[in-house]
């Protein structure tokens, strides 16, 4: 049994699919180029960062913040999916096949991967276009898209196990969704954390999406003039705090979603 | 020596319902084993313990010659499973659904391209095989469903509800597929609410009703449990039936049941064809005007309800399937 080839044969089967179900990649970019547009022109002007009241400042300090609530959509996605499978009979037929055991998720959440690094892209174009730059070497700023990548992968792993676990694809969509709102708003990725009473605060400095999202300001050179890095060990080391949390949660749910796939039916 | 499909004591329990409460099973190499029952006897678990899916709380089971509980490994790479639900990627073609699930048995890649490709021969699929299945029809979804299973020609087959929702003519085209099937060797469960179709292609039949095997044996020998051949008239006229069971008790081995609103009588006998002239010429000489008359043997609905005391059909729509998650 090979769980490498396993993975690719359902990497490759749910790009297929992608390719003919675009509507569902367009959908998935509608929300962000949303939220640069609504952020940037109309909360922009009024949400202070750092020292700086610059609409520019603030439009820089944005990007990271939606980039890294983008990927962590991909939870609802793979969970969607994955549900979808259930619903339909297929996981039935892949648990009778003598596979790898992991390779359906694996596959699955690849796939989303391939599918984040897609909107990734389009997504900067439009930042780019509204007035969002870097102001590191590449190397730096590739390697904050590669942090978001991987929280992205972490969190279809999430979804991964949610899908497993609820009985429709509508659920899994908004179950999803609902807990990655007030986990992406109570973070640094729309204000400054610092800004904040201080318990949310806490919680805040502590959330592993807000530690990817201080590290990519880092590494793309956007924190505003002025800005106070907070105390907090993950805000003072992001990347490491982003590489840890991204690689944790990936163990922990990829461990639980296999060994819920194992029994799936049961 | 054990069968191709052996089960022992398979118990499988959902909270409070106990679906499976001891199946015991045991198919020939090369046979077909059709497991009879109404929805929610627990056809479905059984084919779900015996395919790896489900883990039973007790019992042992035996497939290919392999144990399901200590290999399912080893058992996945033996066996085909076509589910009640065509399990097929709405979204891929039937060439790439093909050829994803023979990569996926372990072949070559382009083992599986050739093998895709004689199975949407063999299947009559050719045509639509670079649409994707979403634009399929009901029998064409089965068929690929059913040549999905076949991809590595494995020794022993489940089919669960096969042909449930399909057209006549679907339905007897797929019979003929599983007819060549079993005639290349292949050991064969199927689950059936049909009692048709368990009569028209299994070799045996097992009738389970709330997780038990209530009876085993060919069709033949479970009509014969039923009782023998009786004689069925319908008479033309109301006022006939009482004549015409006069008639009929002079033949009869046992008590005539009437059915006043269709005149219709009926009487247990034997002597076959023979007495059946008998009885026409009898009614003829009284000048007893038939509407139809014919000798019946018990089919195998009548067997079904003889033993469960309920018929086959459930009225619901709810299957097996569903209690089993």
């Amino acid at each position: 049994m090979s769980a490498v080839s396993d993975s690719l044969v359902i990497t490759r089967r749910n790009l297929i699919r992608m390719g003919r179900i675009p509507e569902m990649i367009i959908f998935g970019l509608v929300q962000p180029i949303m939220f640069v547009v609504l952020f940037t022109y109309v909360f922009g002007g009024s949400i202070q960062v750092g020292s700086s009241s610059s609409t520019q400042a603030y439009r820089e300090f944005l990007m990271a913040g939606i980039f890294a609530q983008t990927v962590t959509f991909a939870t609802a996605g793979a969970g969607a999916g994955i549900a979808d499978d259930m619903h339909k009979g297929l996981i039935d037929r892949f648990r009778s096949l003598p596979m790898a055991r992991g390779a359906v998720l694996t596959g699955r959440t690849i796939a989303d991967s391939v599918q984040t690094a897609l909107t990734l892209v389009v997504l900067a174009v439009v930042a780019l276009i509204v007035g969002w730059r870097t102001h590191e070497n590449l190397g730096k700023v590739l390697a904050g898209f590669g942090l978001l990548l991987l929280l992205g992968y972490a969190f279809s792993w999430i979804g991964a196990l949610i899908g497993l676990s609820v009985r429709t694809p509508e659920a899994a969509t908004s179950g999803g969704l609902i807990w990655l709102f007030p986990l992406t708003f109570i973070s640094n990725a729309f204000v400054d954390a610092n800004q904040m009473p201080s318990f949310l605060r806490h919680i805040a400095e502590w959330n592993p999406f807000s530690a990817t999202v201080q590290a990519c300001r880092e590494l793309f050179g956007n924190l505003p003039p002025g800005f106070r890095t907070p105390d907090a060990w993950p805000m003072q080391h992001p990347v490491w705090a982003s590489l840890i949390w991204s690689v944790v949660i990936i163990l922990v749910f990829r461990t639980l979603a296999v060994r819920k796939y194992r029994r799936a039916g049961g | 020596m054990p069968g191709a499909i052996y089960a022992e004591g398979l118990v499988k329990t959902f909270g409070d319902v106990r679906a499976l409460d001891g199946v015991d099973l045991d198919v020939p190499e090369g046979t077909v084993l059709g497991l009879l029952g109404p929805n929610g006897a627990g056809k479905t678990t059984t084919v779900r313990c015996l395919t790896t899916l489900l883990r039973p709380d007790s019992g042992s089971a035996v497939v290919a010659g392999i144990d399901v509980l200590k290999q399912p490994d080893a058992v996945r790479r033996s066996i085909g499973l076509s589910g009640q639900f065509a399990a097929v990627d709405e979204y891929l073609t039937g060439r790439e659904n093909l050829q994803m699930v023979g990569r996926l048995y372990q072949m070559k890649a382009k083992a599986a391209v050739t093998r895709a490709d004689e199975l949407l021969e063999q299947f009559d699929l050719a045509d639509a095989a670079d649409r994707p299945t979403k634009t399929y029809s009901g029998g064409m979804r089965r068929r690929l469903d059913l040549a999905a299973a076949l991809v590595v020609s494995p020794p022993v087959m489940f089919m669960d509800e096969p042909t449930t929702g399909l057209d006549p003519r679907n339905r007897q085209l797929l019979w003929e597929v599983i007819k060549q099937l079993v005639s290349g060797g292949t050991t064969l469960l199927l689950t059936t609410q049909y009692l048709e179709e368990a009569d028209h292609l299994a070799h045996d039949i097992a009738v389970v009703d709330h997780g038990h095997v209530i009876a085993t044996g060919t069709s033949d020998q479970l009509k014969a449990r039923t009782g023998g051949e009786r004689v069925e008239v319908v008479v033309h006229q109301r006022e006939d039936i009482q004549p015409a069971s006069e008639v009929l008790r002079g033949f009869g081995k046992g008590d005539t049941t009437v059915e006043e609103h269709m005149r219709k009588l009926t009487v247990p006998v034997t002597g076959g064809a023979k007495l059946l002239a008998e009885v026409i010429r009898e009614l003829d000489t009284r000048g007893i005007e038939i509407d139809d008359i014919g000798l019946r043997r018990p089919t195998l609905d009548d067997v079904f309800l003889s033993l469960t005391g309920h018929v086959a059909a459930a009225k619901d729509e709810e299957n097996d399937k569903e209690t089993a998650k």
